[in-house]
């Protein structure tokens, strides 16, 4: 399966831009109006100069509402060999963009793409894919107006057996960090495969990074929970800070725990919504081998078998690039 | 010391409800007005205002509306509803330090039609400070609301006391029987029995939705003044026999889950023994506790906390009606926050004065002092009111 697709990753990259996408419309005021009221800007000089928003240079080559698959686009057709391979659902995950000038008013648009890397198969938090990355950049005749650099994950949903983690049991040799299969809550028990999708990973709140709290988070990245420890006393301390209470040293160290512990106290959160998950959800307050707490989300357990007392052990969910969550499994 | 140098003078309220319809600074200017006009001052006679630091408000844009004119003291007290109390504490400070003559201290919140407090706040989250570090422990793994917050502390009570969710259920059925009676609250005429409180939806289990409290919108204001002026003005004083603030040991924002015990209010002790200490008072003779009620659990662990019963007892003080009208210790004869409104605890205020007035719609018989706490499960305050004569007071 890899070589299949490895073998079309070389064909379409090889194959360089696609060909030229025209834009359905010119430039238009209409156009224009009705993304500054949906999007909220009132700055009055696009109307007044005649002038687009950059961030709208996307918008005049878009495909519509039901748009039709391309075969002869990079993308549409790398993302019709990783569906072949069972990769069947697409999150974007990057997308940057650079504006060389202002769209004006009746100005017609082309985009051309390219595929620049696919790399894979990856473990994610969604589940097993691909990262497809490709380039697009945008054309008024020759002159070349924005460009983009665009990633999507292509990966491989989770299975029905996903859908009842509480019952399955852990394997024996289960790895010292076995990669967490969402990077939102799983189903309860309860829940069938036909759940609707998650909430995009997107919305999970993040930390607050500082110099003090950094490699904390830099250990979950690397699958490590790091417990910070006093370099004067060798004091253990979560939450952590830059300076020890019990000695006064700023000087401070940290330790990669066991990753196993007990629940001290759980709750199990049915309302308001949570941005990034989909409730209920179980959280735990967890005390550690070592002896400092630590809160986390609770994976996979159905929340009525929760109890306090539980053994526990630390699993990893990575959000994206940048921040990876400690969570909870319970031991059986 | 600051025991019984100042007094509340003057007592204010917007009506309150789910929807003011008005901006967050009409209210708060229509509650000191009113605070005023009971207290049968001007507001030219104010010069210091004291807020909370989450109030929308700033003392200057008030003092702008009602003609306040030169300011002498202003001060905003952080921590949510912990703040409330301690309002009243910086303007007796104020008072009893010679700054200031009459400061009125205000809340005014739409807090329902508006920024509801209930919700995940991204905002929070993210705010770049320590108490935003602080929330990353939290937030990102879900846990971001303050019945969850306060849901984590009370699933580890239970399970250290045994207490069940029956027992935060009579706090609420004691709260919303004394709205009934109150014309004032939201839920007057409309009281619960314990069924209903175990039929309530889960919220952050062990919370339902009747251990949370309500919604409002509406403001607050109360006037402190010295107690030489207060005997020379419209209504009886309340004196502020104590004030104090307290913040405990490995102190968080409704998160201390890192201490020894998961079971207790250590901020609430250190306000408690200074309350006893300013005032040489004990337990056993207020006449009436107004415990700050967002959610049940902590107004069981307040009980305990102040010295009413031993820790984890309060399951046992309540269960015979202790707390409700004609009980050994009413609680919350307004209604609470549970049952008359959501005004960040200055709503309570306002009620312990009308205790001490003996002008409460549900009034506890006795001349005795009424105590009054705010915020808990985060750095807060309380005090301890009572009538200028302690004969001469009371139906």
């Amino acid at each position: 399966m890899e070589d299949t697709v490895n073998a079309a990753v070389e064909r379409i990259r090889a194959a360089g831009a696609g060909p030229a996408r025209p834009a359905r419309d010119p430039v238009n005021l209409p156009m224009i109006r009705n993304w500054l009221e949906a999007i909220g800007d009132r700055n009055p000089r696009y109307e007044q100069d005649g002038l687009a928003p950059p961030a709208m240079t996307q918008v005049w080559t878009m495909r519509g509402l039901h748009p039709v698959a391309d075969p002869a686009d990079p993308l549409s057709a790398m993302s019709a060999v990783l569906d072949q391979a069972g990769f069947t659902s697409v999150v974007a995950t990057n997308c940057e963009q650079t504006y060389h000038r202002y769209l004006r008013d009746g100005e017609r648009v082309e985009v051309r793409s390219r595929l620049v890397d696919v790399s894979g198969p990856k473990r994610t938090a969604l589940g097993e894919g691909w990262f497809v990355t490709t380039d697009s950049t945008w054309y008024v005749g020759a002159e070349a107006v924005a460009s983009m650099t665009f990633r999507v994950l292509k990966f491989r949903p989770p299975d029905s057996t996903a859908a009842t983690p509480a019952s399955e049991p852990a394997p024996a040799a289960t790895p010292e960090r076995a990669p967490a299969r969402a990077a939102v809550s799983e189903p309860a028990p309860a829940a069938t495969s036909e759940q609707p999708p998650a909430p995009a990973a997107a919305d999970v709140l993040r930390p607050v990074v500082t110099r003090d709290t950094a490699f904390f988070w830099a250990g979950t990245a690397a699958g490590e929970l790091r417990i910070q420890r006093c370099g004067g006393c060798g004091q253990l301390r979560h939450p952590p800070g830059p300076a020890c209470r019990q000695c006064g040293a700023d000087r401070q160290d940290h330790l990669v725990a066991r990753g196993t512990g007990e629940i001290f106290s759980f709750v199990v959160h049915r309302h308001p919504p949570v941005p990034g998950r989909r409730l209920p959800i179980v959280v735990v307050l967890v005390e550690l081998t070592e002896g400092v707490r630590m809160v986390g989300e609770l994976l996979g357990a159905d929340p009525a078998q929760v109890r306090i007392g539980a053994a526990v052990r630390v699993d990893f969910v990575p959000v994206d690039a940048e921040l990876t969550l400690p969570a909870w499994r319970l031991l059986p | 010391m600051i025991s019984g140098r100042a007094a509340i003078v003057g007592v204010g309220e917007t009506e309150f409800s789910k929807n003011s319809g008005r901006s967050e600074l009409q209210l708060a200017v229509e509650a000191v007005r009113a605070a005023l006009a009971d207290a049968g001052l001007a507001p030219a006679d104010v010069d210091g205002l004291v807020t909370f630091s989450m109030d929308s408000t700033a003392e200057i844009a008030l003092a702008r509306e009602i003609g306040a004119g030169e300011l002498r003291f202003f001060s905003q007290v952080g921590y949510g509803g912990g703040a409330a109390c301690a309002t009243v504490q910086q303007a007796a400070l104020a008072i009893s330090a010679g700054v200031a003559r009459v400061v009125v201290c205000y809340r005014a919140l739409n807090e329902r039609s508006g920024r509801r407090f209930g919700r995940v706040s991204r905002d929070v989250s993210s705010a770049p400070t320590s108490s935003g570090v602080d929330n990353g422990w939290h937030y990102p793994m879900g846990l971001g609301t303050p019945a969850a917050t306060v849901a984590m502390v009370a699933r580890r009570y239970q399970h250290v006391f045994g207490a069940t969710g029956e027992d935060f259920g009579r706090v609420a059925v004691a709260a919303r029987r004394h709205a009934a009676t109150n014309p004032r609250a939201w839920f007057f005429e409309r009281p619960i029995t314990l069924a209903d409180h175990q039929a309530s939806r889960w919220i952050a289990e062990p919370l339902r939705l009747l251990d949370c409290c309500q919604e409002s919108d509406g403001a607050v204001a109360v006037v402190v003044a010295g107690v030489e002026q207060a005997a020379d003005l419209r209504q009886p004083p309340a004196v502020i026999t104590a004030a104090a603030q307290g913040s405990g040991a490995d102190q968080y924002i409704m998160t201390s889950y890192y201490r020894d015990n998961l079971t207790g209010l250590p901020e609430l002790g250190v306000v408690g023994r200074q309350l006893w200490e300013q005032s040489g008072l004990v337990p056993e003779e207020v006449r009436v506790a107004v415990l700050y009620d967002h959610f049940t659990p902590y107004v069981l662990m307040q009980l305990e906390e102040l010295g009413f019963c031993p820790p984890g007892e309060a399951r046992h003080f309540i269960a015979d009606g202790a707390i409700e009208l004609g009980g050994r210790l009413p609680v919350n004869p307004h209604g609470g926050q549970l049952g008359e409104a959501y005004i960040h605890g200055m709503n309570g205020i306002v009620e312990a004065v009308r205790q001490v007035r003996g002008s409460s719609v549900n009034q506890v018989a006795g001349a005795g002092p009424v105590l009054v706490t705010a915020g808990t499960g985060v750095p807060t305050s309380g005090l301890l009111l009572g009538p200028a004569d302690p004969g001469a007071v009371g139906p």
